[in-house]
């Protein structure tokens, strides 16, 4: 590929302008350092950017761990936003993806010779919960005509609710106050990454809880882009969340669509619980709390971040995690974490200036009849929201006559 | 008696918040600009405006604190969707970035500069409650009626009947909330009768601004006494409030009382006779509300329309 046409790409703009969104965010962090004690400013940049890496090997590997389940939800909120729906649900599924992989983690006896699939079903039972929890405001949507948005935030409550009672009737550890730890054969394995990521204090080797949960949500990534961009079906669903009447008249079957569309983002956001509650006795358990999962609301950003895109979608994740980690360890310095929250959020905020600064770099590198224009969704008689979740993708590309 | 007196009284600590929000995000709604930033916006002020009360209650209390209160939780709120504004009109971003933003921003922006400011380095904020009107002179003695609306009651339950009143009376009886609904609902056509889509849009999201920061304020002084940087999903449950109420003042007033009573009852339940008595665990009787809602919309949605425009950047050279 010659420079010229790396240049002309549409994945360089998106790149130059999230990166350029990410610089003025942590522009906008070293500032605060500085208001709120200037003489270790520069030094809590530093470990804002070292993220994981303050802590070798072993750091790198909990930042990898905790970017599992965001890449997945982040995955989930953005196939729906290609398709044309805002799954503002994917905590629901998430937490109840998670409790049916917990229960099955320690509640399923196998006899010895099947006890290496243990793993496998706990993880296809929790995107299989997953992907019924969205089929309500899926079906919802297509049949009733019910939006998405309210239906899918009353599944959040019901779903945390819902979990919190099945954990306590089921899989509690009333010492801890968590969920019980799952059975052995039901950890994800590591698949070499416990040789990559640990620190050895002494004798002792003190291992990442990471695994090839990690593994997993690459490749169902590497699927999604796959189903989007190259197969039929993908070409259907988007066609549905550009126009649904359009895709109806053009022969699709939009209720199908949506449908369908629904299920899958429930599945990804349920298989992400899974890969991040099996995991071994150092990982996450199930807090019997109040409080919506925020591994889904999580997703919103890294979707933003990563344009939707599958592929973005990892890098967006990998960087929310990385710098979520340099978070934990800036309360050395007597910072308060949170402020890679607002971080992020001023992240999320410039890029929404993404547009005008795209068409700025398409200017500068494009002929000049080329020109970006914005994305403003279905025309016509768009639902709620999907002019909104359409405009989550990529600009697109538009011939001057 | 007793026992419905109370939970009527119970109800509008539920409701009123939801109601407020909901109306303000009806205000965006109607004018074309969909803001999912509505739980950022309550926690920014309910956040100012706590920290207000905690910095003056030494020098004044009751209702005069109060009233500023308000003031301060309006004005916040207002300043905080100026920059959803910004984003979603100005630059014709797509709605739902700046609006995940703020949501993003608040809590952690309230945790941090309340973990900076205060002198014991915590993110709670408290304040003493010293607004709650025990009997309203004269109209609290009204047997029945009394008890359901001037007893036990704060002064912003009647603020946030008074917001109801004139989002009625607004949106359909003036030019402006003509001009408003225009702009959501198909903006060329306004813009070529004279209309400024931009100015109405921005008093749209601004009003929408000032009511979320007041329904935050709303929120937290009756059910707590302390701010913890949460509003507990309430700005998402206003935006399910008004979509369940059809964009429509009476209609999200059904849908807030609806909401609330459900809410009420899944909370206090324990201290009603009948119920207490029932087998049910506590998780199952949080579920209701939700599960409620669910199902009262899977019954009333199928002719649900949304305002047009509402979620589009508006751009003048577009078809």
């Amino acid at each position: 590929m010659n420079k010229r046409n790396l240049f002309r790409s549409q994945g360089f703009t998106n790149a130059v302008s999230s990166i350029s969104a990410i610089c003025v965010g942590l522009l906008f962090g070293l500032v605060i350092l500085f208001v709120s004690n200037s003489s270790q400013a520069l030094q809590g940049l530093g470990i804002i950017l070292k993220g994981g890496f303050s802590a070798r090997a072993r750091g790198v590997g909990q930042s990898l761990y905790y970017a599992t389940p965001i890449i997945m939800t982040g995955l989930s909120i953005g196939f729906a936003s290609k398709t044309g729906l805002f799954n503002i649900g994917a905590s629901g599924q998430f937490i109840v993806g998670a409790f049916v992989a917990i229960f099955i983690g320690v509640k399923l006896q196998l006899p010895e010779s099947l006890a290496w699939s243990h793993w496998i079903i706990a993880l296809l039972c929790s995107m299989i919960a997953g992907g019924l929890w969205a089929l309500i405001p899926g079906l919802f949507k297509a049949y009733l005509n019910v939006n998405e948005v309210i239906s899918s935030i009353m599944m959040n409550y019901i779903g945390m609710y819902g979990v919190n009672y099945f954990v306590k009737l089921y899989v509690y550890d009333s010492l801890k106050a968590l969920s019980q730890n799952v059975a052995e054969t039901a950890v994800i394995p590591k698949w070499g990454l416990d040789h990559i990521f640990f620190n050895m204090t002494g004798n002792y080797k003190d291992t990442a809880t990471i695994n090839a949960g990690f593994y997993i949500a690459i490749a169902a990534a590497i699927v999604i882009y796959i189903v989007l961009n190259k197969t039929v079906f993908g070409y259907e669903l988007k066609a549905c969340g550009y126009n649904r009447f359009a895709s109806k008249f053009a022969g699709i079957n939009e209720k199908r669509s949506i449908v369908l569309s629904m299920v899958i983002a429930g599945m990804l956001s349920g298989l992400g619980g899974g890969l991040l509650y099996l995991c071994g006795a150092n990982g996450r358990r199930i807090k019997v709390v109040d409080v919506i999962a925020p591994e889904g609301f999580n997703g919103i950003p890294v979707a933003l971040l990563g344009l939707s895109n599958p592929i973005g979608i990892i890098f967006a994740a990998l960087f929310v995690a990385h710098i979520t980690m340099g978070g934990e360890y800036l309360q050395q310095l007597n910072y308060v974490p949170e402020i890679i929250d607002i971080i992020i959020a001023i992240i999320i905020y410039f890029s929404a200036f993404s547009l005008l600064l795209r068409n700025v770099i398409s200017k500068l590198f494009r002929d000049r009849h080329v020109e970006l224009v914005s994305d403003t969704g279905p025309a016509g008689k768009p639902g709620r929201f999907a002019g909104a979740s359409a405009g989550l993708n990529d600009g697109v590309e538009k011939e001057d006559k | 008696m007793e026992t419905i007196i109370f939970l009527v009284q119970q109800t509008w600590f539920f409701s009123i918040p939801l109601l407020i929000v909901a109306l303000g995000g009806m205000y965006s709604d109607r004018s074309g600009v969909t803001n999912i930033a509505l739980d950022g916006i309550m926690i920014i002020g309910a956040f100012s405006s706590i920290f207000f009360i905690n910095q003056m209650q030494d020098i004044m209390s009751g209702q005069p604190l109060l009233l500023l209160a308000v003031l301060v939780s309006v004005l916040s709120g207002m300043i905080t969707s100026l920059f959803h504004a910004y984003a979603s009109i100005n630059l014709k971003s797509n709605q739902v970035i700046s609006g995940t933003a703020l949501n993003m921003f608040a809590p952690a922006f309230a945790i941090f500069t309340a973990r900076m400011v205060q002198d014991n380095h915590v993110q709670q904020i408290l304040f003493r409650n010293t607004f709650r009107i025990e009997s309203v002179p004269v109209l609290g003695d009204i047997p029945i009626i009394g008890g359901f609306f001037f007893q036990n009651n704060y002064i912003t339950t009647y603020i946030g009947f008074a917001v109801l009143a004139v989002a009625a009376i607004v949106l359909y009886k003036t030019k402006f909330g003509l001009r408003l609904r225009a702009c959501g609902e198909h903006p060329h056509a306004a813009d070529s009768v004279g209309i400024n889509v931009y100015r109405m849009r921005y008093a749209g999201v601004l009003i929408s601004g000032a009511l979320a920061g007041l329904g935050g304020l709303v929120f937290v002084i009756p059910t707590s006494t302390n701010f913890n940087a949460t509003v507990a999903g309430y700005g998402f449950l206003a935006l399910a409030v008004l979509i369940f109420g059809q964009w429509k003042p009476i209609r999200i007033l059904f849908a807030a009382l609806f909401f609330g009573l459900m809410k009420t009852i899944a909370s206090t339940y324990s201290g009603i006779p009948l119920l207490a008595s029932l087998p049910v665990p506590s998780d199952i009787y949080k579920m209701v509300p939700y599960i409620a809602t669910l199902i009262v919309l899977a019954f009333t949605s199928k002719t649900s329309q949304s305002p047009k425009a509402s979620g589009i950047p508006y751009d003048k050279g577009g078809r």
